[in-house]
């Protein structure tokens, strides 16, 4: 509510700005708008924006510091014993007293100190409200008035309109960069967490995976084993049965379509593939656990093959059938960047059109082929849905297709689904294993783009 | 048609016969019912402004405009005495026959060797790895190129200066022992130094091939070809002796080009 007010009081002194700008520029040369170096509406740009700008910072500083300021000024004015009680203790005797502040119904009868302090906490809120106001406004009204000052006949401001929208765009990018920073920071911390408990080379070389451990000291199975190799075994067997599948039809469907389709039939096909690509995952999902689960299990049954009906191969059929519009989109992409004169040298030459394909085409296609595979390995790696759904729990360590096998997107989800300790060495192994994806998955990216964009230079 | 009086579109010892030859992309038409004689073992070039069709004359004569789509060809052109816009014929033999280099030198991402070693492979025209290394050799040395890139054969034929492209791509044309070298202004792409090497490579190879020349470049016409052929949106103006095209035009749209009027 109070967010809304503060943002339309700077939007309308921002506004306001932006007239006085525009109207002080044209007031500057007395109307002559030839003599002025900028068009009017720049220089309103340029007040407008220093109207808005250092307040709309100010406004996002003040509200993600307000709780914590107020709570610590609240605490330090609690006794002695409060303050002394342990974290979680103290973190739920501040929920009641933020509680008794706002007028929500508080779980016990509220004691004289808590009563105390929902008054104090109140009176630092109402405080905080007024002066958030009243800074904010003031700030807004002095940038503007400073800038509204610079204007004149021969001030730069469309130069300056321009920087500003600059240094715009680079906070968006750096806000992009450092959300991905902290959550690699956040990975990283809680995977430490766990390595703690659990050493690092039982984690990554270690052949049984069982991660239950027990909530109550006479359960059985109590230990937990988190040997994940058995994980990683399953997700490569079903990454390489999905690009089994994935790669030599995405591919054969892109030579298709950049070389020998008409015009008309890869206007058909092309978006029909982008159809393909736009399922959702858990549609494909379910087609692997209802449709090919069960026919995979018959399939092996009738060579006497003991398949269960949650298998690797089911899973990765159904994956590599998701993954084929992204292979053939990429390739098809790379094989029309190979320059048409390189397929006319060749024809000219009195190669047919397939030799011409093989030996020139795709040869010079190859990195950036190369490259699409690897980003597809990727995709396969952290598809998650289509695993869950059909893959199975079982971390077993076999090669064999017809068996059930888990993969690390799998095992992150039912570690972290459910009523969970957010401390147990259970979750966190969630995290260590969402650590070795996102470096697996990053260093694929990074080496495709990498094999791409080299390619791009090439033929430029 | 051409008119007899002024021209000399047949000539004694042909290679090449072209008879109302017309072409049209997607219905509208480019070239008019062009008559023109290719002399064995000499150059003919083709001059004329951008657009006039002499690229799309130059592809009848190895079909390559089999490879665009909408485009049709109709009258009648003889290599040999054989006719080839004729459905029996096999497009895909007749360009190892009548070979051709681009405007941009083109050569395939592979090595030096392998750019060569393309055609002759690809038609079977040698046994064993001997063989194919004499016809590599010989192509190279043949388009001047074999001293400079002897010891780099394994090298990508990419790496190399555009000139040096231009040479191997010639290089690679004659590989596959051609009859008739089409080449599409060869040496728009290079510097006056790799233009000169051109100019002389060309020259050399007139005694082995029948060479045919679109050039933008009126000395570089004059100076290479013994024949010249003036096209003017989409047909043949004027033909003959490349001096006399040069010294003593007939029709004064030629006159108008060679001296710079237009084009
Ligand atoms: N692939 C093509 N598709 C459609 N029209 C073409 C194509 N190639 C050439 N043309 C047309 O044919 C005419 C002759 O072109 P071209 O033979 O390339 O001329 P030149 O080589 O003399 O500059 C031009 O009008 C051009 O627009
Ligand atoms: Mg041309």
């Amino acid at each position: 509510m109070q967010i809304w007010l503060i943002l339309g009081v700077i939007l309308l002194l921002a506004a306001y700005g932006y007239q006085r700008g525009k109207g002080g520029a044209l007031a500057a040369v007395s109307g002559d708008a030839s003599q002025l170096h900028s068009l009017p509406s720049y220089h309103g740009a340029y007040v407008a924006l220093w109207a808005a700008i250092p307040a709309l910072i100010a406004c996002v500083i003040w509200l993600s510091a307000e709780h914590q300021i107020i709570e610590a000024l609240v605490v330090s004015g609690l006794s002695a014993e409060s303050q002394a009680l342990e974290p979680q203790r103290l973190a739920l005797l501040m929920s009641d007293i933020r509680n008794l502040s706002s007028g929500d119904i508080v779980r016990a009868d509220p004691s004289l100190e808590v009563q105390a302090a929902a008054a104090r906490y109140t009176e630092l809120a109402s405080i905080s409200l007024y002066a958030k106001f009243a800074v904010i406004a003031a700030l807004s009204a002095i940038c503007l008035f400073f800038a509204k000052k610079r204007i004149a006949g021969q001030f730069r401001a469309r130069n300056r309109v321009e920087r500003i929208v600059r240094y715009i765009m680079i906070a968006a990018s750096v806000i992009a960069i450092l959300t991905t920073i902290g959550l690699v920071l956040s990975l990283l911390f809680e995977a430490w967490r766990f390595f703690l408990r659990v050493p690092f080379h039982d984690f990554l070389f270690g052949t049984h995976w069982s991660p239950q451990t027990a909530i109550r000291a006479d359960q059985v199975g109590a230990s937990g084993s988190f040997g994940a190799i058995p994980i990683f075994a399953g997700t490569l067997l079903i990454t390489l049965i999905a690009m089994l599948i994935a790669v030599p039809l995405g591919l054969f469907s892109a030579i298709y379509m950049s070389e020998y389709a008409s015009p008309r039939a890869r206007g058909a096909i092309k978006p029909l593939l982008e159809v393909l690509a736009g399922v959702p995952t858990v549609v494909y999902g379910l087609f692997a656990a209802l449709t090919v689960g069960p026919y995979v299990r018959g399939f092996g049954e009738s060579f006497g093959i003991d398949a269960s009906s949650e298998s690797a191969l089911a899973a990765g059929l159904v994956m590599g059938v998701m993954i084929i519009p992204f292979v053939s989109s990429l390739s098809d992409d790379v094989i029309n960047a190979v320059p048409q004169t390189l397929r006319d040298g060749s024809y000219a030459l009195g190669a047919t059109q397939s030799e011409t394909i093989r030996q020139v085409v795709l040869p010079a296609a190859l990195p950036g082929i190369v490259g699409a595979v690897l980003l597809a390995v990727s995709r396969a790696i952290g598809e998650t849905m289509i695993v869950v759904m059909a893959a199975g729990l079982a971390a077993n360590l076999t090669a064999n297709p017809f068996e059930a096998v888990t993969t690390v997107t799998v095992q992150i989800v039912t570690l972290l689904v459910g009523d969970q300790e957010f401390d147990s060495s259970k979750t966190l192994a969630a995290f260590a294993l969402g650590l070795v994806l996102f470096f697996v998955t990053l260093a694929l990216n990074i080496i495709a783009l990498k094999v791409v964009r080299k390619y791009r230079e090439k033929y430029d | 048609m051409l008119d007899s009086e002024t021209n000399s579109a047949t000539i004694a010892d042909p290679k090449v016969v072209c008879r109302d030859v017309s072409v049209s992309y997607s219905g509208k038409q480019a070239l008019f019912d062009i008559d023109l004689d290719i002399g064995s073992h000499q150059v003919t070039s083709l001059i004329g402004p951008s657009g006039c069709g002499k690229s799309t004359f130059l592809r009848c004569m190895n079909r390559m405009n089999d490879v665009i789509d909408g485009c049709v060809v109709t009258g009648s052109i003889s290599v040999d005495g054989v006719e080839i816009l004729d459905d029996e014929i096999d497009a895909v033999q007749l360009r190892r026959r009548v070979g051709m280099v681009f405007q941009k030198p083109n050569p395939f991402p592979k090595s030096i060797y392998d750019n060569i070693a393309y055609g002759p492979r690809i038609h079977g025209l040698v046994r064993g790895k001997d063989e194919l290394d004499e016809v590599v050799q010989t192509s190279l040395e043949r388009a001047g190129l074999w001293e400079e890139v002897k010891d780099r054969l394994l090298q990508p034929g990419t790496g190399l200066s555009g000139g040096q492209q231009q040479r191997l791509c010639i290089a690679r044309a004659i590989a596959v022992r051609p009859d008739v070298i089409l080449m599409d202004e060869p040496c728009s792409a290079l510097d006056p130094i790799a233009t000169a090497r051109v100019e002389e490579l060309i020259d050399e190879l007139k005694r082995s091939y029948s060479i045919v020349i679109v050039t933008h470049s009126m000395q570089q016409a004059a100076r290479v070809s013994q024949r010249t052929a003036f096209f003017h949106l989409g047909i043949v103006v004027e033909v003959g002796e490349t001096e006399q095209i040069f010294t003593n035009p007939r029709d004064e749209r030629t006159q108008g080009y060679i001296t710079g009027r237009y084009g």
